[in-house]
């Protein structure tokens, strides 16, 4: 259990160091998520009474865009340096690489989100009337759901023609339930209607399921490669 | 009844996307005979 | 089963004409929708079809992934896309119905965007399965039915739950039924449950022709012009009647 844990933290330092060292990438996620925000401005303008019913939406997306770019080079360092057939030749669980890279990707889109949800704040003069503690719970639930499954997927698309088109394809669908608690639940605390209680507990409920289900089914993916 | 025309309109459109999906069957297993004579000479 | 075929395709055949006539004809009026009302005896059989297709599809997946027996493999890949057809019927005869009843093309009915979910889900299926390198697509794709299959459920509580907040039509009703509608109904469910069987049946043989294809051609670009052994997996296959054959020249 705890070669486990070492292996995923020591890979997930990994990750984070490499990404530092070159902050290219981040960089360019950073300055796609704030024209993404710029343009949804530019396209829904609504007063502040309609923002506050249709930000919710607005910002997921958005935020399920910024998503899908991270996403796609969650595995492109290790296909360049055939990391992946090392791994599966060695001992360590796939679990551990699997756990090493959706918590990657989590940091990774956490980041771009908290970039833009102050902007969103800013462009749609957005203030909660409900009890704006429980944005952190949808977010980080939220986040995950997106996270867990488009790390699974970006696997999976790894032996797939299109790489990049099949990632969103395979994810948006199965994210379906996850994307609506989410919406709906930033809509309900945003406009102070009512309890978001129902779509925390759905969100809890999909990423315990599929959490589940990744790590159970990585190792197959894994040995697909 | 305008809307007697939706009635023909489903019954239509089932039978369309049943007959176009066939109509690709049989597509696909004309070529896949040929090949097969392809491959057999 | 290959004799049987074209008999059970012109019972089928005749089992689908009289179900429509029981439809149209036979079946009552409608009270407050009127004839439009008939496209109910479409629209509920093949969504019925459809779901017993993908839960096909997902036992076989389960199947492949457990023992990786290729003919799992073959059935998941038939079963979904005979499936994807008959969701797609129902997703274009619900707008249909919808339009003149309620005046409205869409509206989030449970069943309906349940049935776009799982037709969204198996698409991206049959896209996986088609842009994957072919060695490795059984698995893959079994996987993703799974994830489909878990889904399901998370979908319908979502829109039952968004349903109770935001109230919306419901397209094809509750509540009880006519016991003679439920004849024409299930009269209809018969007919295109035989229809699915055999189109399945058909595309399965085209399924197994296609792969046995390709491992002849995976086998001719391996052994070149030269002629093969006898004892070769080419001689065993279902498509050379005679053990032995001479070179191509």
């Amino acid at each position: 259990m705890s070669s486990l844990r070492s292996i995923t933290v020591a890979t997930l330092a990994k990750d984070i160091r490499l990404e530092w060292r070159s902050r290219d990438a981040i960089n360019s996620m950073l300055f796609f998520s704030l024209l993404v925000v710029v343009i949804f401005s530019f396209s829904f303008d609504p007063n502040a009474e309609e923002s506050r019913e249709i930000a919710g939406g607005l910002i997921w997306v958005a935020f399920l865009f910024a998503a899908v770019v991270a996403l796609n080079q969650t595995w492109a360092r290790e296909l360049r340096n055939q990391v992946l057939d090392a791994y599966r030749v060695s001992p360590a669980p796939a679990n551990a690489l699997f756990v090493a890279k959706a918590l990657g990707n989590f940091i990774l889109v956490s980041v771009l989100e908290a970039v833009m949800a102050p902007l969103f704040m800013i462009f749609y003069n957005l203030r909660a009337l409900g009890p704006a503690w429980q944005l952190i719970p949808v977010a980080v639930l939220g986040t995950w759901a997106l996270v867990v499954n488009g790390t699974f997927f970006a696997a999976m698309s790894l032996r797939t023609r299109s790489r990049e088109i099949m990632l969103p394809l395979l994810l948006f669908p199965i994210s379906i339930p996850a994307v609506q608690s989410m919406v709906e639940a930033t809509r309900i605390i945003l406009a102070g209607d009512g309890s978001a209680r129902f779509w925390i507990v759905l969100l809890l409920t999909y990423d315990v399921v599929f959490t589940t289900a990744c790590l159970g089914l990585f190792e197959t993916i894994l040995q697909a490669e | 009844m305008n809307s007697i025309k939706f009635l023909y309109a489903a019954y239509i459109a089932t039978w369309v996307i049943h007959g176009l999906y066939l109509g690709s069957l049989l597509r696909r297993y004309n070529r896949l005979r040929q090949q097969r004579k392809d491959l057999g000479k | 089963m290959k004799r049987a075929f074209p008999i059970l395709a012109v019972l089928t055949a005749l089992l689908l004409v009289y179900a429509f006539y029981e439809a149209l004809w036979v079946a009552p009026m409608e009270r407050t929708m009127g004839d439009v009302q008939r496209i109910f005896y479409y629209h509920v059989p093949s969504a019925w079809t459809a779901f017993l297709l993908f839960f096909v599809n997902l036992v076989a997946s389960v199947v492949y992934l457990i023992g990786k027996n290729a003919k799992a493999d073959a059935l998941a890949a038939v079963s979904a896309e005979v499936g994807v057809v008959f969701c797609t019927v129902v997703l274009v005869t619900g707008p249909i119905w919808a339009r003149p009843v309620w005046g409205i093309w869409w509206t989030w009915d449970i069943r309906l965007t349940t049935t776009l979910v799982l037709w969204l889900i198996y698409v991206s299926y049959l896209v996986l399965r088609r842009f994957s390198d072919s060695s490795q697509t059984p698995k893959l794709a079994a996987v993703l039915a799974i994830f489909g299959a878990l889904d399901v459920p998370l979908v319908y509580f979502s829109i039952w739950f968004f349903r109770t907040q935001h109230p919306q039509p419901v397209i094809g009703g509750g509540g009880s039924i006519d016991p003679r509608m439920l004849h024409v109904l299930l009269i209809n469910w018969l007919a295109f449950s035989c229809f699915a069987f055999l189109v399945c049946w058909w595309r399965y043989q085209l399924e197994l022709l296609q792969r046995d294809l390709e491992e002849a051609q995976a086998l001719e670009a391996l052994l070149g012009d030269e002629g093969l052994p006898a004892t070769s997996a080419r001689a065993r296959s279902p498509l050379n009647k005679t053990p032995s054959r001479p070179g191509t020249v």
